[in-house]
């Protein structure tokens, strides 16, 4: 009986430190570093995003970035549950005053330029070039026009379907394409056709496309450039006699990638404090700005760089 | 314990009495209480259906709903024929049944029927850890491993719903063969051997008289599987594509019941909105047919017990 008592006696002193050792350490683990602010939106921002947060951590600045798409984005920034939202294009009326009604005072930055890169696998060795008129074609909904093989398009292409990659409905980059290529030739009340893989994750889209011949996406210049083992980017003409244009970085900064080119966002809740302010100040510095070129999009001129350092103030 | 003194023996028995039914009261009513936490939670889930699914159906006619072929939810204008998001649940789901099957019911079969004691102690808790294996995992592995041998054979887009029905052809051998198994092993031994007694082969007494009678176990178990192939999400999510067509391609990408809701409930819907709603709207459909298959393999196994005694 002693011997029973002493061992329960034992194993409750046991039980009691392992606990009190999993409370200390749960204690601990929550005074390490807490996050000071999150970012989410964009995944066409993202990358530039990331590249700064993990700059400005060294600063102890501690950033968390994700990528919900523009619209998401702007959703939780709406919600206050972010500090800054990620966009490829600008805030919309609608989303404006969702924030204004919670309080919230977005501020806007322009960050960096994109050039929309459509792109091909590098097994496709057949397209050269496509017209803004033909990328309609393509990717409307009017099924009347709508082409569904290649050779739809040009009689000498391969009357294979088109495999076609693009971003979600949340995504600011699908909202600014069907702006530019649906929109002008389509009226307003359309957003293209629907039967096409979509995704946020632009990384889906890159594996998607690179793994078939006939397939073709479009998403930010960064990940093109990033997989260009796997990819091409296809010059666009848009038919205002320059003939397809690539899109180099002179020419999205120049404006001659048209009409894919496009400025990159970053909104604040009115003017920026504290950690807040120090990420973008650092992102609006030739430090960031070479980051900006390092990720694979384009610097913002000069001039714009100075008026948006005199806007963060 | 107290012994009962001389003075009031009666009144001690009655208060033992009293104590014990009141102890095995509780314990019963507590039992209960956990038994209905299962009834409790099948009700919730099935009201959450219902609730927003009317909610849907206010905004959207129940006959596009159920005949449309375009599911385009977020578009302008939106479309929500589910349709497309049927077909390509119902053809990954039978067809990764019918792939599983033969290696389902072999392994079944000879694990019951001829697997040495050696054989079978390799065999049997391999087919265990297959099906305890995570969904994610066989995924990833659709998507990394198999996606690409398809793409050179079959000259495929990365995402096609052959993918997941080899995937998932994997994934449902090891229900089919565990219950199946239990099916041959229910059969009474005296039919063997009347078998044997009348001549005929190994095989022959397995093929014509212990799998027949065997025949609505091995029937329940192909149903589990087929329900597990239809409501299986990770690996049709991220190997079988994201596009609603009508297609029955197996080399087509094609998206899933499972595969929309998983890619759309991000929780970055607003809600109360139609494509909120529109999720437990397939939801329910999904819900439906997966509880048809299951109460259906529930029906024939009792039979199966029924018949031989289990």
């Amino acid at each position: 009986m002693q011997k029973f008592a002493k061992r329960i006696v034992t194993r409750n002193r046991a039980i009691a430190g392992f606990a009190g050792l999993a409370a200390m350490m749960m204690a601990l683990a929550g005074c390490a570093q807490t996050v000071e602010f999150s970012i989410d939106g964009s995944s066409t921002v993202y990358p530039v995003a990331e590249a700064w947060a993990s700059e400005v951590a060294q600063d102890g600045v501690l950033v968390s970035v994700s990528f919900s798409g523009t619209g998401g984005g702007f959703t939780k920034f709406c919600r206050g549950e972010t500090q800054i939202s990620d966009a490829s294009r600008p805030i919309k009326e609608t989303e404006s005053s969702q924030c204004q009604a919670n309080g919230i005072n977005p501020m806007e930055f322009e960050v960096a330029i994109d050039g929309l890169a459509v792109v091909v696998a590098t097994s496709n060795t057949f397209v050269d070039s496509l017209t803004v008129e033909e990328l309609n074609k393509i990717w409307t909904a009017d099924s009347g026009k709508q082409v569904n093989t290649w050779r739809d398009l040009r009689e000498e292409w391969p009357n294979q379907e088109i495999q076609l990659f693009g971003p979600g409905t949340n995504s600011g980059t699908f909202d600014y394409f069907v702006e530019v290529i649906i929109h002008p030739f389509d009226g307003s009340e359309t957003k293209g056709r629907s039967d096409y893989t979509p995704s946020e994750d632009d990384n889906v889209l890159v594996q998607g496309v690179a793994g078939s011949q006939y397939a073709l996406g479009y998403f930010g210049l960064a990940y093109a450039r990033e997989n260009a083992n796997r990819l091409r980017v296809i010059p666009i003409d848009e038919g205002e006699g320059d003939g397809p244009v690539e899109p180099t970085d002179a020419n999205v900064e120049s404006g001659k990638y048209s009409p894919l080119s496009r400025p990159l966002f970053m909104y604040t809740d009115g003017a920026p404090t504290a950690g807040i302010k120090t990420f973008l100040e650092f992102g609006l510095s030739p430090e960031g700005q070479e980051i900006v070129a390092e990720v694979g999009y384009v610097k913002l001129p000069e001039a714009k760089r100075q008026a948006m350092l005199a806007k963060l103030g | 314990m107290e012994t009962p003194t001389a003075r009031a023996p009666a009144r001690e028995l009655f208060r033992r009495w009293t104590v014990q039914l009141v102890r095995e009261r509780a314990i019963v009513g507590f039992l209960f209480l956990s038994a209905s936490v299962a009834v409790v939670a099948t009700g919730a889930i099935f009201l959450t259906l219902l609730v927003n699914g009317i909610d849907f159906f206010r905004e959207v006619s129940l006959w596009e709903f159920f005949t449309g072929t375009n599911w385009a939810p977020d578009f302008l204008p939106p479309h929500f024929g589910m349709l497309p998001l049927l077909k390509a649940t119902l053809l990954i789901g039978v067809c990764a049944t019918v792939l599983g099957v033969p290696f389902g019911i072999g392994t079944a079969i000879y694990l019951a029927e001829y697997a040495p004691a050696k054989v079978r102690s390799i065999a049997k808790p391999a087919v265990e850890i297959l099906a305890g294996i995570p969904s994610i995992i066989f995924g990833i592995v659709a998507l990394f491993t198999i996606s690409p041998i398809i793409r050179v054979w079959f000259d495929a887009p990365v995402f096609n719903a052959l993918n997941a029905i080899i995937m998932l052809g994997v994934m449902v051998i090891p229900i089919i063969a565990t219950i199946s198994e239990d099916a041959i092993r229910t059969v009474p031994a005296e039919m063997r051997s009347a078998a044997y007694a009348l001549g005929s082969t190994k095989w022959e007494a397995t093929w014509r008289i212990v799998l027949p009678a065997a025949s609505s176990g091995v029937f329940a178990a192909v149903l589990l599987g087929l329900g597990r192939a239809i409501g299986e999400t990770m690996v049709v999510t991220m190997a079988a594509g994201l596009v609603s067509n009508m297609s029955v391609n197996p080399l087509d990408p094609m998206q899933t019941i499972t595969a929309f809701i998983a890619n759309r409930a991000g929780g970055d819907l607003p809600t109360g909105s139609v494509l909120f709603v529109s999720i437990f709207a397939v939801g329910a459909v999904l819900f439906v047919v997966t509880y048809a298959v299951n109460i259906l393999a529930d029906r024939v196994l009792a039979r199966q017990r029924r018949r031989f005694g289990s």
